[in-house]
């Protein structure tokens, strides 16, 4: 009998409940470790009958075999960088009036500041536009089709808009021949397109990406045949980085890789410059990279039948999105929240940011980010977070996520993997909620970065996914 | 000698990690050396030197980890690679740093403390049967303090923990000891080779105390929660602490102690005592001796005795001794009691018992009615003797102050004093109070400062009232609290102090019966 065996172990004593339980097995000399406890579901009633309801289902089919599935074909996938392409020539379904944007669906109408700033500077940046208010104009005028980058395997920070013109990554699941695209990062760290700002500089700087960046990157990518970004972001991740907003040992890496390339397949001695300093002046370079590499992992994992993983988290500035394994393209969406914790550049508040914005949560959702949070001290203190807090914000994502990375492993968690998949039911039932790390956006167009924090994803979402998986599959 | 290797494709490990695993992977038996190594150009020259560059490394890229191993033979080099893939795919999830961390539930628990084997749940009954199905479906075993668990989940969860062999304590289980540990409301008791199950939680207490205090000690003792042993849940949770302790080979005298079970249960008991010749001692506080001894068991009177019992068959004192021993008690128990007699007045007759202990409380009715006849009880023997008001005592009085009426909106009478101090105070005011008896429960989980809560209380009540004011302290000289010092300052305060509750209490019994009852 189990009760026998027991007697034969070393008593260890999860508590759940009064911590003086705890104290005395401490006085004693037995191992005991509290539960911070709260109620199921936070004791929220309606998540409480739909955990019932979902309890139902599992017994009729195999949600946590499908769940298996879903998180092996996450960790199974092998993101390598193949090419790059213009978009209207690689994306799948992009047209030539087509705008792709972060988020989930959207209308011109309900876009929030910087993303209309972003289709204003893409607009000019295509030459349909000569200035702010013909861009307008057109933007409004229906002529253009608005779509999310997840609609058409891509991915973008922050307002990620992707034009027809923009050149663009390839990046290529090898395990499972799936492709996913992103622009490049368009450096300026404050005034970039991304952030909203369309000033002549920035528009300037995106000709130059197309003239010069592109075609360097594109020859020694092919160079190369393939760069593997999965390596590359497991070993960034050992050296402070946490592969979202923190991405400089990702860029020296990357940098390492593809600068002698860059000098054996670009002539001009005067671009092989343009191009190094500009790979070295951004540490945002790898972002991109690190975000299409998530994607097409996760894409490998979607429709996965009775899968309640996450395969897609993103914001468009006005509505938060998630998409689920087993529930196909459907999004779930709630309006997108100011994040709560954050720092500001000088002259900026709470006041002045946009909602959350960008695809770049996509990092989360396969793992990264604000789940490997304790990889990057550095960016736990640039929002004045301490690096406890650090581990036990990444300890607490472990609680809703169905496994643990067989790459991506975190040092100061004695080389434990990212916790990774996040579990519509466990955040349900836990109440915890997973946590990006983001850049926020001044709320209007124009203005770009006015500072970082943390975004907590709305608990809402979840309970509106929830109640379609059940109605799924009942 | 052979050496053989493998590649693996995408996954990244630090030179420092890497170079870990190798040094562990040579200490296995029959393998000379082992490099584990990512396939740089330096590396695998590395790897060339010491004759460990398999042909398949050459094309090797730095994306891939490399591991090699060289030993007495093929076989013994298979043994490394997979001790090689095994070490690197160990984690070590509980590093010092997040030992900080406080995880969310017993899932994230578990992954911190991997091998824990026992949870203790106290979180409000609604919530408690489903953690505790948590920890069971994990494996754990199970104590759940908690009361008011719905019927149907409690009945779910012992049913799940009868099915699979675990313990489930309780609902409405106090304490147990299990290793020697400590859960909820235990004492400090010493090891030693008898085990208890219990469905009285303070019953447990008193009878591993009373053990311990007498040079005995406990292998495992057990708690079922009262509820456990009546007709809805057919003693589940005590048939499978009842079977553990069968098959344990530490356990040589079994103890049983319970208000008296339902029939249907204590057949099952029967039929389980069966299965073993080990002594059985069960006290059924108030039960039918009979019953006890058609199914097996030594019955004895009370709690005293039970554990005393215990200890002379754990010890080979025989039958005969130990019932010598107990009438030579009783009788210094009579000549105190007829001494004490003498300085009360004839106003004063009553009995007034003001309870920490549940299954004090009840062991104290159910001694007393043999003596002097009916008390009355907000927990009587039978529903005739209830108090109309708890808050007011009626003739011979015994209030146990851990039930619900009590209990509402404050701890637990062993943890708060002042509900039972004030009640202390107001029989001292009532003239036709003979004795004032008190319990005082040590040990884990019970107010730290006993001394200082109680004395000062009795040197009160001592002012104004003559009443003989008996106390019974049960716990161990081990305990947190200093049980000697507590003893002698209840002492000096006046009071007449004993370490066992049935003792305690026949003293009152003959006091009162030589009054006239």
């Amino acid at each position: 009998m189990k009760a026998n065996e027991l007697f034969k172990q070393k008593l260890e004593v999860i508590n759940v409940g009064l911590h003086s339980f705890k104290e005395s097995l401490d006085k004693t000399g037995f191992e005991a470790l509290d539960v911070d406890w709260k109620p199921s579901a936070g004791g929220d009633v309606e998540i409480v009958e739909m955990l019932d309801k979902f309890e139902e289902i599992k017994q009729k089919i195999d949600v946590d075999g499908a769940n298996k599935e879903a998180l092996n074909r996450l960790l199974s996938s092998k993101p390598k960088l193949i090419g790059m392409g213009k978009a209207i020539d690689v994306i799948p379904g992009m047209k030539k009036n087509m705008i792709l944007h972060a988020g989930p669906p959207i209308t011109w109408e309900r876009m929030c500041g910087p993303m209309r700033g972003a289709v204003i500077g893409a607009l000019i940046y295509e030459g349909l536009a000569k200035d702010e208010k013909q861009a307008e104009e057109i933007a409004s005028s229906g002529e253009i089709e608005y779509s999310p980058c997840h609609h058409h395997q891509a991915v973008g920070p922050m307002a990620g808009i992707i034009s027809p013109s923009m050149s663009v990554y390839i990046v290529e699941n090898e395990t499972y021949g799936n492709r996913s695209f992103s622009a490049m990062n368009d450096e300026g760290f404050v005034k970039s397109l991304r952030m909203g700002v369309f000033s002549p500089d920035v528009i300037d700087r995106l000709r130059w990406m197309e003239k010069v960046f592109y075609p360097a990157l594109d020859r020694a990518i092919r160079f190369l045949s393939s760069v593997d970004l999965k390596i590359i972001i497991a070993q960034a991740l050992q050296m402070g980085d946490e592969a979202h907003s923190r991405h400089k040992a990702s860029t020296s890496l990357l940098f390492r890789i593809i600068a002698p390339a860059i000098v054996r397949t670009t002539h001009d001695p005067l671009e092989v410059e343009q191009v190094l300093k500009s790979i070295d002046g951004n540490d945002y370079t790898f972002l991109n990279l690190s975000m299409t590499a998530a994607k097409a992992s996760l894409d490998a994992a979607r429709n996965i039948d009775g899968s309640t993983m996450v395969v897609a988290m993103a914001r468009n500035g006005t509505e938060f999105g998630i998409q689920v394994s087993g529930l196909g393209d459907e999004w779930f969406t709630v309006p997108a929240e100011i994040p709560p914790n954050a720092l500001y550049f000088a002259g900026f508040t709470k006041e002045d940011a946009n909602p959350d914005i960008g695809d770049s949560s996509i990092t989360e959702t396969s793992g990264l980010g604000g789940f490997a949070l304790v990889a990057s001290p550095t960016f736990i203190q640039f929002i004045g977070g301490t690096p406890q807090d650090a581990i036990n914000k990444t300890l607490s994502m472990y609680e809703i996520t169905l496994g643990e990375n067989n790459v991506y492993q975190l040092p100061f968690l004695n080389f434990r993997g990212t916790p990774t998949g996040i579990d519509i039911k466990l955040v349900l039932e836990k109440g915890i909620s997973p946590f990006i790390d983001t850049a926020i956006a001044y709320k209007k167009p124009g203005i770009g970065l006015i500072g970082a924090g943390f975004a907590i994803v709305p608990m809402e979402v979840f309970k509106k996914a929830m109640p379609a998986f059940i109605k799924k599959y009942s | 000698m052979a050496v053989k290797g493998i590649i693996i494709k995408g996954q990244y490990y630090d030179s420092v990690t890497l170079m870990l695993v190798a040094q562990e992977a040579t200490k296995l038996e029959g393998v000379e050396d082992v490099a584990v190594v990512m396939g740089t150009v330096q590396n695998k020259s590395i790897l060339r030197s010491s004759g460990l560059l398999l042909d398949e490394f050459k094309d090797a890229v730095d994306s891939e980890l490399l591991i090699a191993v060289k030993a007495g033979d093929e076989k013994d080099c298979e043994e490394g690679i997979k001790k090689v893939q095994e070490l690197l795919t160990a984690r070590k999830a509980a590093s010092e740093e997040s030992a900080e961390y406080s995880p969310k539930s017993i899932d994230g628990a578990l992954k911190i403390l991997p091998n824990a084997n026992m949870a203790i749940i106290s979180v409000a009954g609604k919530y408690a049967a489903i953690e505790a199905m948590n920890a069971l479906k994990r494996g754990l075993h199970v104590m759940i303090f908690s009361d008011n668990v719905p019927k149907e989940k409690a009945f779910e969860v012992k049913r799940y923990g009868r099915e699979h062999g675990l313990l489930v304590m309780g609902p409405g289980c106090g304490t147990a000891i299990i290793n020697g540990a400590p859960l909820g409301f235990a004492n400090a008791v010493n090891r030693g080779d008898i085990g208890i199950v219990s469905a009285a939680g303070t019953g447990l207490q008193e009878v591993s105390c009373i053990i311990s205090n007498a040079g005995g000690g406990i292998s495992q003792a057990i708690g079922t929660g009262g509820i456990d042993v009546k007709k809805d849940y057919q003693g589940m949770s005590f048939l499978t602490g009842l079977e553990a302790l069968i098959d344990d080979p530490e356990t040589k005298v079994i103890t049983l102690i319970s208000k008296p079970p339902d029939p249907e249960v204590l057949e099952k008991i029967g039929e389980v005592l069966k299965k073993t010749n080990k002594p059985v001692v069960a006290s059924f506080l108030g039960a039918n001796p009979k019953l006890v001894k058609e199914i097996g068991g030594i019955s004895v009177n009370d709690l005293e005795h039970a554990a005393l019992f215990a200890v002379s068959i754990s010890k080979g004192v025989s039958m005969g001794d130990f019932e010598k021993e107990i009438e030579q008690r009783d009788a210094e128990l009579k000549d105190k009691a007829s001494e004490l007699a003498k300085n009360l007045k004839v106003k004063q007759k009553y009995f007034r018992g003001l309870f920490q202990g549940g299954t004090l409380a009840y062991e104290t009715q159910v001694l007393l009615k043999n003596i002097i006849g009916k008390v009355n009880s907000n927990v009587p023997l039978d529903p005739s003797l209830k108090l109309e008001d708890s808050w007011n005592s009626v003739g011979h009085t015994v209030v146990d102050l851990g039930e619900d009426e009590f209990t509402v909106g404050r701890p637990h009478p062993q943890i708060d004093y002042e509900l039972r101090n004030k009640r202390i105070l107001a029989e001292a005011k009532d003239p036709s109070v003979a004795i004032i008896y008190l319990d005082v429960v040590i040990g884990y989980g019970t107010n730290p400062n006993p001394t200082g809560k109680l004395v000062p209380v009795i040197k009160k009540a001592k002012e104004t009232s003559d009443a003989i004011i008996i106390t019974t302290v049960i716990g161990t000289d081990k305990d947190p609290q200093n049980k000697a010092y507590l003893m002698s300052m209840l002492k000096d305060a006046g009071a007449v102090v004993f370490e066992r509750n049935a003792s305690a209490t026949r003293l009152a019994g003959y006091i009162l019966k030589g009054l006239g009852g």
